[in-house]
């Protein structure tokens, strides 16, 4: 119970100051939209072998590979916002209080989540305009998908954050495992299009069948396997990310 | 209320490879009593705020025993959180919201309801004169105003101890002495506080006790009168110039001078019991070795004196 009340208590607080501050949300847009609106019209012709034939379909497969994007690459960032709170003093302040060490990290990251599936869904809104075009329930059901990659993502860094707690150090590790971890899952294109060894390697990525799974939903086939395949990794990833994260943070920080 | 014994604390410092272990806590005893301001002296990285961390559960001791306000540190951590404030030396305060919803948000942190919380608030506004701007963003405030807000986040949930580092580095005169009123309305209202600081005239004035320390020792503690008295009855400080050395030799085995010290600027600083008989003596002595001296100043000990003494620097100097 107290923990719950204190993981509320922090998330509040942790939400107002994202709402305190517009700009950072505003720049966490830029990127997605860019590529939404000047990348996205390439894809017609390229996605062309993957069965998409217009602007609807080629959507229809670009999007959730983007939304992806931003939770991982904006989740993965997490940690160096936790390393900035930890230098100014306001985790210190809440540590000589006896509130829930827990609630600390989970309710920074569930206000991290919640601002990221806010841009996910004015991304979704704004390619509706471009043609995109998908089921309300299955949409409903990706969103759940991409709200626990965000969760792990920000767990992850959270936790790599305690181990290398210093930012410089940190930005370049991040990159290591954030990089390919997108890549080898075919966010950008579908690895329908990679040749056999590139699937095969990504096979190993747990982020290849979250990423498909969500796609799947987007381009309304929930029937297709891999989408309780990867609801089922991306839970078991943020639950083991997460208490991971908890146990870093409870043993450095006390 | 504060039993502190044989606390300790080490930091490993460097690059991997040539790591470097810096004693920041050597071996500190200290007691301090109920409603007692508690001073805590020393100049930059004597290890005041790490002793304070530790007191205040941030930071795991190397070793020593700590009671504070009946519950024991290392057993009953959640208990001594409970039981003390802390004001760290940086402030806490965030731009982006308003005074009012920090205090709300502290006293909720220490688990009280949300219309106590708001309550408490509203009496730490009016006791700490904060209502005027309570309701700005703190990016706005002055550097007095944010340590009053951190002074009363420090006590919303009443703890019996508050621990301040360093209330009032940087603040005006004014805001000091204000400050200063604050901390004794504290203790009269029955608080214990134990604030470091590494202003003289604040130990002197504000403290009923203060430790010294230095190098994460402590190396000297009572009342500032005590220890002031320890030092000397009075000091006299002759202005030598060139002749330092001779001097110090001339009055080294006096036997009115109970213990002397030459400064780099050549004032020669002379501790007696009692300088109506002694300042007669010491200029008969300067005429007879025929030792020009340019000034001859007479003053009560202050605690830099005391420092003087202890530690063989200046605290002023720094
Ligand atoms: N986290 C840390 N890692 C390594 N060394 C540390 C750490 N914290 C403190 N120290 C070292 O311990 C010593 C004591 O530092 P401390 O901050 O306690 O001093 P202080 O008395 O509060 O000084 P100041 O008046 O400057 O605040 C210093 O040499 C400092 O460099
Ligand atoms: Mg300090």
């Amino acid at each position: 119970m107290k923990f719950l009340r204190d993981t509320w208590l922090v998330y509040q607080r942790q939400m107002l100051l994202v709402l305190r501050t517009p700009a950072r949300l505003v720049i966490g847009f830029v990127q997605p939209i860019t590529y939404l609106v000047l990348f996205a019209p390439l894809l017609k012709t390229a996605l062309a072998p993957t069965g998409a034939t217009t602007y609807a379909e080629a959507y229809r497969v670009y999007v959730p590979g983007l939304l992806v994007v931003l939770v991982l690459l904006s989740g993965f960032f997490a940690g160096f916002g936790l390393l900035a709170e930890l230098r100014s003093g306001v985790i210190e302040r809440s540590r000589v209080t006896p509130v829930s060490r827990p609630a600390l990290i989970l309710g920074r990251a569930f206000s991290e989540v919640t601002t990221l599936m806010g841009q996910a869904v004015v991304i979704t809104v704004i390619a509706l305009p471009f043609g995109l075009s998908v089921n309300v329930g299955w949409l409903l059901l990706a969103y759940l998908m991409l709200a626990l990659m965000a969760l792990m993502a920000c767990a992850l860094s959270y936790a790599m954050a305690m181990l290398i707690p210093s930012p410089a150090a940190l930005g370049p590790i991040i990159n290591a495992v954030s990089q390919p971890l997108s890549l080898l899952s075919g966010v950008l294109l579908p690895l329908t299009l990679a040749p056999a060894w590139l699937v095969g390697i990504a096979e190993w990525n747990p982020i290849y069948w979250t990423t498909n799974g969500t796609r799947a939903l987007f381009t309304g086939s929930p029937g297709d396997p891999v989408v309780w395949q990867g609801m089922l990794i991306v839970i078991a990833l943020a639950a083991l990310s997460v208490f991971w994260a908890t146990r870093m943070f409870a043993r450095q920080i006390r | 209320m504060i039993e502190v014994s044989g606390l300790r604390k080490s930091f490993s410092v460097g690059k991997r490879g040539k790591t470097r272990e810096v004693d920041a806590v050597r071996g500190v005893d200290l007691s301090v009593g109920e409603g007692e301001v508690f001073g805590f002296l020393g100049p930059n990285g004597a290890g005041k705020t790490t002793t304070l961390r530790m007191l205040c559960t941030l930071l795991e001791p190397d070793g020593g025993t700590v009671t504070i306000a009946g519950a024991d540190l290392r057993r009953e951590p959640g208990l001594v959180r409970r039981r003390v404030g802390y004001v760290a030396q940086g402030g806490t305060t965030t731009d982006e919201v308003t005074g009012r919803e920090e205090l709300v948000l502290q006293a909720r942190m220490y688990g009280i309801g949300k219309a106590e919380a708001v309550e408490r608030t509203e009496q730490a506004l009016v006791a700490f004169e904060l209502a005027d701007f309570a309701d700005r963003l703190c990016r706005t405030y002055s550097g007095g105003q944010r340590r009053r807000v951190d002074i009363a986040m420090g006590i919303i949930h009443r703890p019996r101890v508050l621990f301040l580092d360093e209330p009032t580095t940087g603040l005006d005169p004014q805001s000091r002495a204000h400050l200063w009123d604050e901390v004794r309305r504290l203790r009269d209202e029955g608080m214990t506080v134990f604030l470091t600081t590494h202003y003289l005239d604040e130990a002197d004035a504000l403290c009923d006790r203060i430790a010294i320390i230095d190098h994460g020792e402590v190396v000297a503690g009572g009342t500032p009168a005590q220890l002031k008295h320890e030092v000397a009855g009075d000091v006299v400080t002759v202005g030598v110039n060139g002749s330092g050395p001779r001097a110090r030799e001339l009055f080294g085995d006096r036997p009115y001078v109970r213990k002397l010290d030459l400064d780099e600027r050549g004032g020669l600083r002379l501790y007696v019991d009692d300088a109506t008989t002694a300042m007669p003596q010491i200029m008969r002595a300067l005429d007879a070795d025929d030792i020009a001296f340019d000034t001859l100043e007479l003053h009560r000990p202050s605690l830099d004196d005391v420092f003087l003494i202890k530690t063989g620097r200046s605290l002023r100097d720094k």
